[in-house]
């Protein structure tokens, strides 16, 4: 975990042009802001988790990352070279040492083509440089768990565990230095988010491999991460090492996510702080803090003056009334 | 008294590769204004057994043998399509994770809202008046003008919050919920659950509530039925269950919980192996393949053993507990 970081994410917005005038009453913007200024870097070896609720541009992000969806401000620096705004082609070369990992496993997976020929699908793709396709297929299922007699199966043929096991033998085949992975367990049975995640862990440390999660399950990232960011509207409302993050919140809204996962403990004493109402649509962004619509702890200056992002101790806030220790709202309040 | 009574369900599909039996000698009861989870893996049976309950079986699907009592005198498992259909929209009502099944898209909230209280013998004022109180009580914001508004104007979170205040509206005996809140953000799952506690107490009814999602189970539920592969493997009140769990795959499954571990943990806990091809269901206990207890008597199905006041499980280590504990 040293050295140059292998992705430097600086600024970076991506905006959504608003296009449909029936969504776009009078005085509304023309474009949305589904990432709207975020920066962070991950280094070898580590991981990197973005939360936060559906919406929040999570997967928007990922994309960003990846050449996928153009970035309208900011830069995205991946092994030292800007690689935001590249053509196809020359973007082509990086992808190769950049995975990104799907969110729907079974849906990604084209269902006329076998295992083996999907987790050298890439070889195809960005050249085989004289590769032997079966040593590599065997090289690759073994990398990810999977028995050697899995490469003539179909995607259909697959438990869920599996596909996502091929899913990351996909991603890992030019031997990446950064995967980037959007929610690798969504929809996955406990007993086998744990296998997937595991694997991921595995491969992070033996290829010494930087990794961005994305989840929305936060007791997930407690495991998998060293660092993470939580993501509201677009923006991170605050960044960290993942211990401390966990065991003194300091934005209310991490501190809601986090009351919100219920622990499988019917003694637990339910001390929860409930979000009122639902996430503000992005066409019409609160003033000031823009998180205050839905803070328990909001006072006068929440609505007007948005919070200027502090730093203090490797952690990066934007609230004007962070939590202390244990603290909790002034009165609980519903949905 | 009880609200549903399974007694030996036993449920299965003709398929191309044979008859797979997708449950297998399944009881368990509901009491009188209690909240039942069913806790299981996918493919262990949980909308299979609702399915049956409600009579809603796939054509080549049957039900081989047992008994679904309902209110102690009408054998559902015997009734007909139109009495059932009658019963469905009566005593027992159903919210699924989609919550357009139970929303008609082209027809005001307002007007749906309405619609369900066909029963109730209530003036057109008073069910208007009602439904605003519901969604109120769902915390829709503006319920007087949300009537008015249509399905698709409303967020996911609303949608299903609306299909819950529909389904309780009809004053039923027992709410069938189906992975209701899977959908959702924990945020609003967490809310929806309360909420659901909440309309419970106010109306008395009982609940089946189905999940795969321990934490919600743990929150919600009085009482809770764990399934594997088909077989009801352990039950009791959630507290027995959770805090004292006698089978192993109960035991496994809990610590598989990533939210049970309260410090880092380099490898999470997993369950190797697969559940068993329900076409060709082994012989013996059903969980001896994945088992870290498997021994020489697991070859026979272990009996239900009861091993405290309505809390069994289907293992014969049940009456052991430091022996189901020991992780392999
Ligand atoms: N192609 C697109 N066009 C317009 N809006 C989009 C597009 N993709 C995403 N958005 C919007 O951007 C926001 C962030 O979405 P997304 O990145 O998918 O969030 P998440 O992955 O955190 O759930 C949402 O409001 C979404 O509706
Ligand atoms: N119509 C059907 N035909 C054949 N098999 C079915 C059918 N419906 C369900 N099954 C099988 O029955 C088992 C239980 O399924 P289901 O009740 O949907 O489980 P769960 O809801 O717990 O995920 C699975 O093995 C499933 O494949
Ligand atoms: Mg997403
Ligand atoms: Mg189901």
């Amino acid at each position: 975990m040293s050295g140059a970081p292998v992705l430097e994410v600086d600024g970076v917005e991506v905006t959504f042009p608003v296009n449909r005038p029936l969504l776009r009453p009078f005085g509304r913007p023309h474009s949305i802001k589904g990432v709207a200024g975020v920066s962070f870097e991950v280094k070898r070896g580590e991981t990197f988790a973005l939360v936060g609720e559906s919406g929040s541009g999570k997967t928007t992000l990922a994309r960003a990352i990846n050449g996928l969806q153009p970035v309208s401000a900011g830069s995205v620096t991946f092994e030292g070279q800007r690689i935001d705004g590249l053509g196809r082609a020359e973007m082509k070369l990086h992808r190769r040492r950049m995975a990104m990992m799907f969110q729907d496993p079974i849906g990604s997976l084209s269902p006329r083509q076998t295992v083996g020929e999907l987790v050298t699908e890439a070889f195809r793709i960005h050249g085989s440089e004289g590769r032997d396709m079966r040593a590599e297929t065997a090289r690759l299922l073994s990398l990810v768990g999977l028995p050697l007699d899995f490469a003539d199966r179909y995607p259909h043929q697959l438990s869920g565990g599996q596909a996502r096991r091929v899913g990351v033998a996909r991603a890992i085949a030019f031997n990446p230095v950064l995967v980037v992975a959007d929610e690798p367990t969504a929809g996955l049975d406990v007993s086998v988010q744990g296998e997937v995640l595991n694997l991921l862990n595995d491969l992070r440390e033996r290829l010494g491999l930087a990794m961005v999660i994305i989840t929305h399950n936060l007791h997930v990232v407690r495991h998998v991460a060293d660092r993470m960011a939580v993501m509201y509207l677009g923006r991170f409302v605050e960044t960290g090492k993942t211990e401390a993050i966990f065991s003194e919140p300091s934005h209310p809204y991490t501190a809601a996510l986090l009351s919100a996962n219920p622990e499988p403990d019917p003694d637990k004493a339910r001390d929860r702080i409930s979000l009122p109402a639902e996430v503000p649509s992005l066409l019409a962004r609160p003033s000031g803090c823009e998180f205050h619509t839905r803070c328990p702890w909001a006072r006068e200056i929440c609505r007007s003056t948005p919070p200027p992002a502090s730093e203090r101790a490797g952690r990066v806030l934007t609230c004007h009334f962070p939590l202390g220790p244990g603290e909790h709202p002034p009165e609980r309040i519903g949905l | 008294m009880s609200v549903l009574s399974v007694n030996g369900l036993t449920v299965s599909f003709t398929t191309d590769g044979g008859t797979l039996t997708a449950l297998r000698d399944v009881s368990f009861d509901i009491p009188d204004q209690r909240i039942v989870g069913v806790v299981g893996e996918s493919g262990c049976g949980k909308s299979t057994l609702i399915n049956a309950i409600l009579g809603l079986l796939a054509d080549n699907g049957r039900i081989d043998a047992g008994s679904v009592l309902f209110q102690n005198d009408r054998e559902l498992t015997r009734l007909g399509d139109s009495d059932m259909r009658a019963l469905r929209g009566q005593r027992i009502s159903t919210v699924f994770q989609d919550p357009m099944g139970a929303l008609n898209p082209v027809l005001s909230v307002g007007h749906q809202m309405i619609n369900v209280q066909y029963r109730s013998g209530r003036s057109k004022a008073e069910k208007i008046a009602r439904a605003v109180e519901m969604l109120r009580k769902v915390r829709i914001p503006d319920a007087d003008t949300a009537l008015s508004r249509y399905p698709h104007q409303f967020s996911g979170g609303m949608k299903q919050r609306i299909a819950i205040a529909m389904a309780l509206m009809m004053e039923p005996a027992l709410l069938i919920a189906d992975e209701p809140t899977t959908a959702l953000d924990a945020t609003l799952e967490v809310a929806t659950i309360e909420l659901l506690k909440e309309l419970q107490r106010d109306i008395g009814c009982s609940v089946l509530f189905i999940s795969h999602h321990l934490g919600v189970i743990a929150e919600l539920c009085d009482e809770v039925i764990v399934m594997y592969a088909g077989e009801v493997v352990e039950r009791g009140t959630t507290r027995q269950v959770f805090n004292d769990p006698r089978h192993p795959y109960t035991f496994r499954l809990l610590d598989c919980d990533p939210a049970r571990q309260h410090q880092r943990v380099r490898h999470l806990p997993t369950i190797p192996g697969e559940i068993p091809d329900l076409r060709r269901r082994p012989e013996g206990c059903i969980f001896a393949a994945r088992c870290h207890r498997v021994h020489y008597a697991c070859m026979r199905t272990p009996p239900v053993t009861e091993v405290g006041n309505g809390h069994a499980a289907r293992c014969w280590l049940a009456g052991n507990p430091e022996t189901v504990k020991v992780t392999a």
